[in-house]
């Protein structure tokens, strides 16, 4: 890929969340062929392309919602939701927007320019990170890196979208991934090439690039034979959608000895206290140690979101791969969140550790939900799980539904829970050497979650230790 | 310095302390002793305004302010400092972080300026060589997997660095053998000054002993009974709480 073309995406990319001319032009509600024709139209797609998606309707059309997680909420529409909708109205300056939320950008020190690029807010060109852009994007392409929009890559680089995308999380995996593959509006593509080590976190000096696309977004990300790539998806700072239902999907591919982390800070909107407005969050998370020696490791913060249902996995297939998955999970007002991980080990010497730590506040709901299954040739798997639980005051709850599997007697699985209160004692302890209550509930709060952050990369764990403050305020009453 | 008034208070709607009267004087190390359930923890959560207890009637005053208005964080800005009888767990909260942020309150409520990692480092080394306590104290989850002693030795780590002017320690012997006992105490004794009050809650004579407190006063069914000096101890050693009774 050249300079130019390099060039072109990363601005047209840039355009994308923010620009007042992208045209408006909105489906009816309602799911049908014609819906998905108009979006593949929209998207200027390939017949092939088109073709995926409406066979994955049809499947989408016969699978049933599941309901085994425990989270409760109103039944969803899928024929009242709107699959390509008009840009959102974005305001015209920061004065129309909520103060509570300006507030939070204030604490988490997100700069003015980002808090009008977040708010859809139009800016100046001069935006310093687009010449910062420039000089990543060069970087990039001299080390053949390709980094776009899946709408680019279904279109640019069709041989390797159709060879790696539904490879790992298929078509009909289930219900919402079905409905993903079928109505998906855009995502991220990567691709690391043989031996390329990538020399910086993806996404940092991007982000801006999920706004608008966040509904059924869809990425894929593959690391050639013994590469590294560290992706970090979201961020702190809050985000609203007017578009309740959220679906994404994310597919991550590791060939032999390559690397892949993969970091999410998920901070959309939580809804009320009762539990109104806020969106519902089911996504499909899975990567694939295809080769030798390879390995997934997912981190994630999930404070947003009034349902999240969300396991991101790994399939261990190469000898000797290596899972991992860091979780914190917050849940406050009256969130629920029904999170985890699935560890399949299918290669000889397989190893994985899960360390989840759930936090629940006010009324807030947080189930831990994995399941570690070592299939028959794995001989000398090993896994390791630690799910701890947080509770603060006492309307909240937290539950754990471990399933652990093993079809080889050479395995070895370990797992721990517990489960604990942040209790009147400890609390007073930190207030009587002089520590303020906020301040004592925070250091608590952070101890409980050490192991999980310090496996963020540095600029990322900065924001996600400043969130979980914000998250918090107020949760002790 | 600290002055208690005609105290009633509460635990559980019980009451527990019946009017208590006592007067803490600056510079000099006060005693309580007394039977099982005659008050003595609760007159100490309640200097420090502990969740459990509800005040009825009376005042404590502080440097002419009135304890009972502030929030415990405040008493503790204040100067005033208990010695936990059986100090909480915190686990993944790193020991010397948690010290660090309370001396930096307390600087900070004070105006001075705070200590930044590596002076914080350097003062809680020293202090833990004189108490004779690991190293590892620096990098240990607060009180988490502490022995009784190690316990009771955090918490006067926490008195010698924070330097409160008001320092109650509730029952800061029990459960201690002798080394850390002898290792307490001269921490106690090293704090002594004419600024700094000391109420030492105890059972037994023991540590008294060792720290030599300028007055005794006996608390029985939530009043302070008698107050004598530091013979009394004996005198109680000797012949039990019912010297008191016969009087």
């Amino acid at each position: 890929m050249s300079q130019s073309e390099v060039d072109k995406i990363v601005n047209q990319e840039y355009k994308l969340g923010f620009s007042t001319d992208i045209e408006s032009d909105t489906v009816p509600p309602g799911l049908n062929e014609e819906t998905i024709k108009f979006i593949s139209n929209k998207k200027d797609e390939p017949e092939w392309m088109l073709d995926l998606r409406i066979k994955a309707l049809h499947k989408w059309e016969k699978m049933k919602e599941p309901h085994w997680a425990h989270l409760n909420y109103k039944p969803i529409d899928y024929q009242a939701i709107s699959y390509f909708s008009e840009p959102k109205q974005a305001p015209d300056s920061l004065e129309e927007v909520d103060p509570k939320i300006l507030e939070t950008y204030e604490k988490l020190g997100i700069p003015l320019e980002e808090q009008k690029m977040l708010q859809g807010i139009a800016v100046d060109a001069v935006f310093d990170s687009v010449s910062v852009k420039t000089t990543f994007s060069k970087t990039l392409n001299d080390l053949g890196i390709i980094f776009c929009s899946i709408s680019e890559a279904i279109k640019d680089y069709p041989e390797l979208v159709k060879k790696y995308m539904y490879s790992v999380v298929p078509m009909t995996d289930n219900y919402y991934a079905a409905l993903n593959s079928a109505v998906f509006t855009d995502g991220t593509f990567v691709y690391i090439p043989k031996g390329v080590r990538c020399p910086m976190e993806l996404s940092t000096y991007f982000r801006i690039n999920a706004i608008g696309t966040g509904q059924f977004e869809r990425t894929l990300i593959v690391a050639d034979e013994d590469s590294y790539v560290s992706y970090n998806e979201g961020c702190s700072a809050p985000q609203r959608d007017e578009n309740q239902l959220h679906a994404a999907v994310v597919e991550l591919v590791a060939l032999k000895g390559a690397e892949i982390k993969y970091s999410t800070i998920q901070n959309w909107y939580p809804g009320d206290e009762n539990g109104d407005g806020g969106i519902y969050n089911f996504v499909t998370k899975r990567g694939i140690c295809k080769g030798d020696h390879s390995k997934i490791s997912w981190t994630q913060v999930e404070t947003g979101s009034s349902i999240t249902w969300k396991y991101p996995s790994c399939i261990l297939e190469g000898d000797n791969s290596v899972g991992e998955f860091y979780s914190v999970a917050i849940t406050t007002l009256a969130q629920q969140a029904d999170t985890g991980t699935k560890m399949i080990h299918r290669g000889k010497n397989t190893s994985s550790t899960i360390i989840s730590k759930g936090i629940s506040a006010l009324k807030g709901q947080n189930s831990y939900r994995g399941l570690v299954r070592i299939e028959n040739d794995a001989e000398n798997s090993r896994n390791f799980s630690e799910c701890d639980s947080l509770l603060i005051g006492s309307h909240c709850g937290a539950h754990t539904y471990p399933y652990l599997e093993s079809a080889n007697e050479s395995a070895q699985i370990e797992h721990e829970a517990t489960t604990s209160k942040i209790s009147d004692e400890q609390l007073f302890y930190l207030r009587q050497r002089g520590v303020n209550e906020e301040d004592a509930v925070s250091m608590i709060v952070h101890g409980f979650c050490k192991d999980v952050l310090n496996q963020l990369p540095m600029e990322f764990a900065v924001e996600a230790r400043e969130l979980l403050n914000i998250t918090l305020e107020g949760s002790v009453g | 310095m600290l002055e208690i008034k005609n105290l009633k208070a509460q635990i559980e709607n019980k009451e527990i302390l019946k009017g208590l009267n006592l007067k803490l004087e600056k510079g000099k190390v006060h005693a309580i002793m007394g039977p099982n359930g005659a008050g003595k923890s609760t007159l100490s959560k309640t200097i420090v305004g502990h969740y459990e207890v509800k005040v009825t009637d009376g005042e404590i005053l502080f440097d002419d302010k009135n304890v009972l208005d502030m929030e415990p964080e405040e008493r503790a800005l204040n100067g005033i400092f208990l010695s936990f009888q059986n100090p909480v767990e915190v686990p993944g909260v790193n020991n010397a972080y948690f010290l660090r942020n309370a001396l930096n309150a307390k600087r900070k409520f004070e105006g001075k300026e705070e200590l930044n990692a590596a002076e914080f480092l350097k003062l809680m080394k020293s202090h833990l060589e004189q108490l004779g306590m690991k190293k590892d104290m620096i990098q240990r989850s607060l009180n988490e997997g502490f022995s009784g002693g190690e316990k009771k030795r955090n918490e006067i780590l926490q008195m010698e660095i924070l330097e409160p002017k008001v320092v109650i320690l509730d029952e800061i012997d029990s459960g201690l053998d002798i080394d850390a006992l002898k290792a307490v105490s001269e921490g106690i004794n090293r704090l002594k000054s004419e600024d700094r009050t000391f109420l030492v809650i105890t059972h037994y004579s023991r540590i008294l002993d060792y720290i030599k407190p300028d007055y005794i006063h006996v608390l029985q069914d939530g009043k302070i009974v008698k107050t004598g000096g530091y013979d009394l101890v004996h005198a109680l050693e000797a012949e039990g709480y019912k010297i008191i009774d016969e009087e």
